[in-house]
């Protein structure tokens, strides 16, 4: 099970409430970063602000016109307060259905009451990159299976008979069988045909690859 | 100097997993007497292999990796051992002297490279090469050393040549792009089959390379399904531009072969003609850039029958100037060798005309193919400008 703690960023850039709208645009044009979380002085996260934010009070650049009094407002008056935060043993699961139902677009990590790291949903984004990627030489086998107990182990019970390294294994629902599921699986193998024949044998429906607009899943 | 050379000798058969194993070199003899049935190699033509030291294996390769090889291939190493070096493996089975039988096919490249940069000849041919799943440490994918990557290392250090690796096969050439990731002074050109099911998976165009060698790896992953213009439009727009912008000073050209319908472990629907094209541009190219200097390697296919031995002539008769053969295939050579193939030859050089079904959504998947195109080639296009 995957923990925040695995994959957030420690390195966090912060600013205080007292700090001014041009000292945030300057930091985050500088570290290249989109969200500041505002700090008191006990490291105590008390506000979040972020790229966007900024826009939307600043006039637009078009007009030559510095507007003085913006830049110099200071951040307690326009940053989120009591943003929304998690902690770094929360599952990674759970900071992503946060992000995904409060759409907000960043999620500073406290702990002890203090600002520990900072997650995204870039993130979280490489993290399924790495769960569903290829990090070793190897194929992959999608097969649509009955959703009932005991097929996957009838299935890696074939991949250990061909001595097959398997590497990644995902299953999830079938888009048009409501009563399927598909098995997707990773393996350290670059010629699967002899498992692929094995898997048709005993009855499996090896899916790999489709014809597009012949065969969805 | 010679047009080309071609390196072969009898023992490079020795590389050999079993008789069931889709990896078969007797691809090398069923091409050979094709080519000597038109009259287009002779005795004279042929460069016997030579074996690789270890010391040159080793410019590739993990010293410890080749004592485990040479013990696996001597009876001295258990399957269990062999394991984490990729070895014994399904794919990559232990066989008698697999060490020697690999050094072997890894010299051969080399005799290619030395004929070629010492002037001897402007182009060779080893198809017994182009093992480019090779990692370091590790066999992977049918292949225990890289070739490919000693022959490039050897350029570098006895030759210091600058080097464009370009590779055909449908698997990503993965062992010799994470070779020389962080290399500028190398650059490597792979297109393959996406990646999405095929091995190894990886070969996605995001993967420029590292460090100093960032904007020195190009990957050009088309989608399964893809068919003789879609593919030609990729590879000869891919290949020209990079040529232009990495301006090697020698061409090595890896050409699998089973990028074609009939290839068992693939899904893509080349015919005999992006055979045909793919030597000549390569060809053209290493005049317009290298002095002529083109190394040209084997690697996958394996539909060793109907592909193979037409697909890797034409790589022979261009690089000698010869006219692409046309029409009936030698009728001497269809009756040596279709009582052992399990299928039926193609008769003639050419595919016949449909050879297979019309895809559905081809119109999407070659326009995914220009999308995937116009990402890769993006930073060298827009420097350019």
């Amino acid at each position: 099970m995957m923990l925040i703690e695995e994959i957030m960023n420690r390195d966090v850039h912060t600013l205080a409430p007292t700090n001014t709208v041009k000292d945030a645009l300057n930091v985050m044009k500088e570290k290249k970063i989109r969200h500041l979380p505002i700090v008191d002085d006990k490291e105590k996260i008390v506000g979040i602000i972020t790229a966007h934010d900024l826009k939307n009070i600043l006039p637009s650049s078009i007009k030559d016109a510095l507007n003085l009094t913006t830049y110099d407002t200071i951040l307690e008056k326009i940053m989120v307060k009591n943003p929304l935060i998690g902690h770094p043993l929360d599952f990674i699961e759970e900071v992503a259905l946060t992000l995904y139902e409060s759409k907000v677009s960043c999620l500073p990590i406290v702990s002890g009451g203090k600002l520990v790291g900072i997650v995204t949903p870039t993130d979280l984004l490489y993290t399924y990159i790495e769960l569903t990627g290829a990090n070793k030489p190897s194929s992959k086998i999608d097969i649509r299976v009955i959703d009932k107990p005991g097929i996957l182990s009838d299935i890696t019970e074939i991949f250990k008979k061909h001595h097959a390294n398997v590497l990644s294994v995902l299953v999830y629902p079938s888009a048009s069988l409501k009563e399927s599921k598909i098995i997707s699986v990773r393996v350290q193998i670059i010629n699967p045909l002899s498992i692929i024949e094995d898997l048709r044998k005993e009855g499996f429906d090896v899916l790999w690859p489709n014809l597009p607009g012949v065969d969805h899943l | 100097m010679k047009n080309a050379v071609f390196i072969y000798s009898p023992e490079q058969l020795g590389y050999k997993f079993s008789d069931s194993h889709p990896f078969n070199h007797k691809r090398l003899l069923l091409t050979m007497d094709l080519l000597r049935n038109i009259n287009a190699l002779s005795d004279d033509d042929i460069i016997p292999a030579r074996v690789a030291t270890d010391e040159e294996i080793a410019l590739g390769h993990d010293e410890n990796y080749i004592e485990i090889v040479k013990k696996a291939g001597h009876g001295e190493l258990s399957p269990e051992q062999g394991e984490n070096y990729g070895i014994g493996t399904e794919d990559t089975p232990i066989f008698p002297n697999m060490h020697e039988a690999s050094a072997l096919l890894v010299g051969s490249t080399l005799q290619a490279v030395d004929y070629v940069m010492q002037g001897k000849s402007r182009h060779a041919l080893n198809l017994g090469g182009g093992l480019h799943h090779g990692f370091h440490g590790r066999a992977s994918g049918f292949c225990i050393y890289n070739d490919s990557t000693v022959a490039i290392r050897y350029m570098q250090e006895k030759y210091n040549a600058r080097v464009l690796y370009i590779d055909t096969d449908a698997h990503h050439g993965d062992g010799v792009q994470w070779a020389f990731y962080d290399d500028p002074t190398v650059c490597t050109l792979s297109i393959h089959e996406t990646g999405r099911y095929l091995f190894p998976g990886t070969g996605k165009v995001t993967e420029r390379g590292n460090g100093q060698g960032y904007g020195t790896s190009f990957n050009f992953p088309i989608d399964a399904f893809t068919e003789d213009e879609s593919y030609l439009e990729i590879y000869e727009q891919a290949v020209r531009e990079v040529f232009e912008h990495f301006k090697p000073d020698v061409v090595i050209t890896q050409n699998g072969a089973d990028a074609h319908y009939f290839d068992p472990l693939t899904h893509l629907y080349g015919t005999m003609k992006i055979y045909q094209e793919i030597p000549r541009l390569a060809h053209k190219l290493a005049h317009e850039y290298c002095d002529g200097k083109w190394i040209a390697v084997g690697g996958g296919g394996y539909d060793i029958w109907r592909v193979v031995p037409r697909a890797w002539s034409f790589i022979w008769t261009e690089m000698n100037d010869l006219s692409l053969p046309t029409g009936s295939l030698p009728k001497p050579w269809l009756d040596k060798w279709q009582p052992e193939s399990p299928v039926p030859f193609i008769p003639t050089w050419e595919d016949p005309i449909p050879l297979y079904e019309p895809i559905p959504r081809k119109l999407e998947i070659e326009e995914k193919n220009a999308q995937m195109l116009m990402k890769a080639l993006h930073m060298i296009r827009t420097e350019k400008r």
